[in-house]
């Protein structure tokens, strides 16, 4: 697979378009399979890892599904490239930073990948823009009954799908949303919504796992039971509670609106002001102000910009793929000043009033 | 309740899951923005999780001896020690569901609040799992022969690999 063809896109979870697409920006639901005939990936040793890879590859060729499904060597990946695909949510971080023989086959319009070698021996994902669980979970069920096809998944009659981490075991699902809740961070009622998802067994984290929880307002909530309850259930678990969300979400913009109007207009207007003139500036300062735009933009303040341009943006300014847009290696600093040229000739095209000058 | 690094109180309650081991925070708002943001980088110094849960679970009516010799106990498919688990809260195969299962089961319990499986069922069992697992073993132990240079063992076994691989295997 040519990467460099995808790096001009903004992949399939910023597309910014299915239901509830201004707040649910991607719905995304992922297996966890092992081959019954192999060591867990802990125990297995290299010529394990290298059959592994080699049964799995073949078979996940081999199904109908995969008419359009190219497969990555992600050892033999440069650092670079590893990053771009965890920034597309291709890979897991784990997937990218471990070592060994390893895979991932994606699918030209990146909604499937299944990742060879992660912390299981595979791991299916399936991701759809806006919210759109029920037919996620519908193909990556196909995938994953095509396969069992062909292959011997691990599994025990009373235990399910055994998987490394007695935390999947089971059915081995993980259904998750991903949400933008600019307005419930400041109103403060986040770490409130925290609180009550825990208590149902959902799990919150940030955009790129668990590291990055405040990057962008970006959320994402996922199931955290995989064993006593259908797939269909956990599906269900996920999907009903995203209502409830897209409503707090809706009634603190609302709020805000209503009650300071001025200082919301206020922080939109500066977050757009900084992402049209700076002249260096962080990954995170980035993500930080074009959620406020997204925001605007979403509730009307802002009327020249659309979601599909900011969503790009968002992923555009991430570091390995501001390094491949521009087609060289740039350290930190370089980063910066870069993002800020970039982010200055995408904002000021419309308007014409600084158009392109770098 | 209060904040794992400071004396203010803990607002946020977070549950990692992705290393494998659900792992539980309580953090001030400082704090877990803190953790939060730059956790990508350096892993927490907190880790016990998942080791802690099983910690708790098996101090309840066990002696230190019974401990140390569960912490022994070894898989006969993969030889992974019940210790190892415990460190690296990955498993070793899909026979430590069966050989641990004693000690997984309040563990899964205590995850998901449930023992059964009532989801999706495998095609292929139980030709799938069971017999297959043994390819697990007599791998390990071919291994385990050559690295000896006990090549008679060596290649009786990996008869015993082929006559299994072979009649499921199909392009």
């Amino acid at each position: 697979m040519d990467l460099n063809q995808l790096v001009t896109t903004s992949g399939e979870w910023l597309r910014g378009s299915g239901p509830e697409s201004d707040i649910v920006i991607s719905s995304r639901v992922r297996l966890a399979r092992n081959l019954a005939e192999f060591p867990f990936i802990g125990r297995a040793g290299q010529q394990d890892r290298t059959e592994i890879e080699s049964i799995l590859r073949d078979s996940i060729m081999q199904i109908q599904e995969s008419g359009d499904l190219e497969y990555v060597n992600v050892n033999e990946l440069k650092g670079i490239d590893r990053q771009f695909l965890v920034e597309r949510q291709l890979i897991s971080r784990e997937h990218a930073e471990s070592e060994g023989a390893r895979g991932v086959a994606i699918a030209r319009n990146e909604q499937i990948s299944l990742m060879i070698n992660e912390e299981d021996h595979l791991r299916i994902q399936v991701m759809h823009s806006g919210l759109d669980l029920i037919s996620a979970w519908e193909q990556i069920d196909r995938i994953d009954s095509l396969l069992s096809d062909i292959v011997n998944f691990a599994y025990h009659p009373k235990f399910g799908f055994l998987t490394a981490c007695p935390t999947n075991v089971g059915t081995g699902v993980r259904v998750s949303v991903m949400l933008h809740l600019p307005a419930l961070v400041i109103t403060r009622q986040i770490d409130k919504v925290f609180r009550s998802l825990q208590k149902i067994s959902l799990a919150v984290r940030g955009l790129y796992g668990e590291g990055s929880q405040a990057m962008g307002d970006f959320y994402q909530i996922s199931n955290q039971i995989t064993l006593g309850k259908t797939e269909i259930d956990l599906v269900k678990q996920v999907g009903d509670i995203v209502p409830v969300l897209i409503d707090y979400e809706r009634r603190a913009r609302d709020f805000l609106v209503r009650e300071s109007h001025e200082n919301l207009h206020d922080k939109v207007a500066r977050a757009y002001g900084i992402l049209r003139t700076a002249q260096t500036i962080s990954s995170e300062e980035t993500m930080h102000l074009l959620s406020s735009v997204r925001m605007g933009v979403n509730l009307g303040l802002i009327d020249d910009l659309q979601i599909p341009l900011l969503n790009e943006l968002f992923i555009h300014t991430q570091p390995a793929h501001l390094q491949k847009l521009r087609g060289i290696e740039l350290d930190t600093a370089d980063r910066n000043i870069e993002r800020a040229r970039y982010l200055r000739r995408h904002l000021n095209k419309n308007n014409g009033d600084e158009s392109g000058k770098n | 309740m209060k904040c794992q690094k400071c004396n203010k109180t803990a607002t946020f309650h977070i549950t990692e899951l992705t290393k494998g081991k659900p792992e539980e925070l309580h953090l001030c708002e400082d704090h877990a923005r803190q953790y939060l943001t730059t956790q990508s980088d350096e892993e927490p110094a907190v880790t016990p999780s998942l080791a802690g849960v099983l910690a708790h679970q098996l101090a309840v009516g066990q002696t230190a001896e019974e401990l140390a010799r569960l912490d022994q106990r070894s898989c006969p498919v993969c030889g992974i020690t019940f210790y190892e688990f415990r460190n690296q809260g990955r498993l070793g195969c899909p026979y430590d569901y069966v050989c641990f299962m004693a000690e997984l089961e309040p563990l899964i319990v205590n995850i998901h609040g449930e023992t059964d499986h009532v989801g999706k069922i495998s095609a292929r069992y139980p030709e799938g799992t069971e017999h297959r697992t043994q390819l697990v073993r007599l791998r390990r132990e071919m291994k385990e022969a050559i690295d000896e240079e006990d090549y008679e063992l060596a290649s009786k076994l990996r008869d015993e690999i082929r006559k299994i691989e072979e009649p499921p295997k199909k392009k």
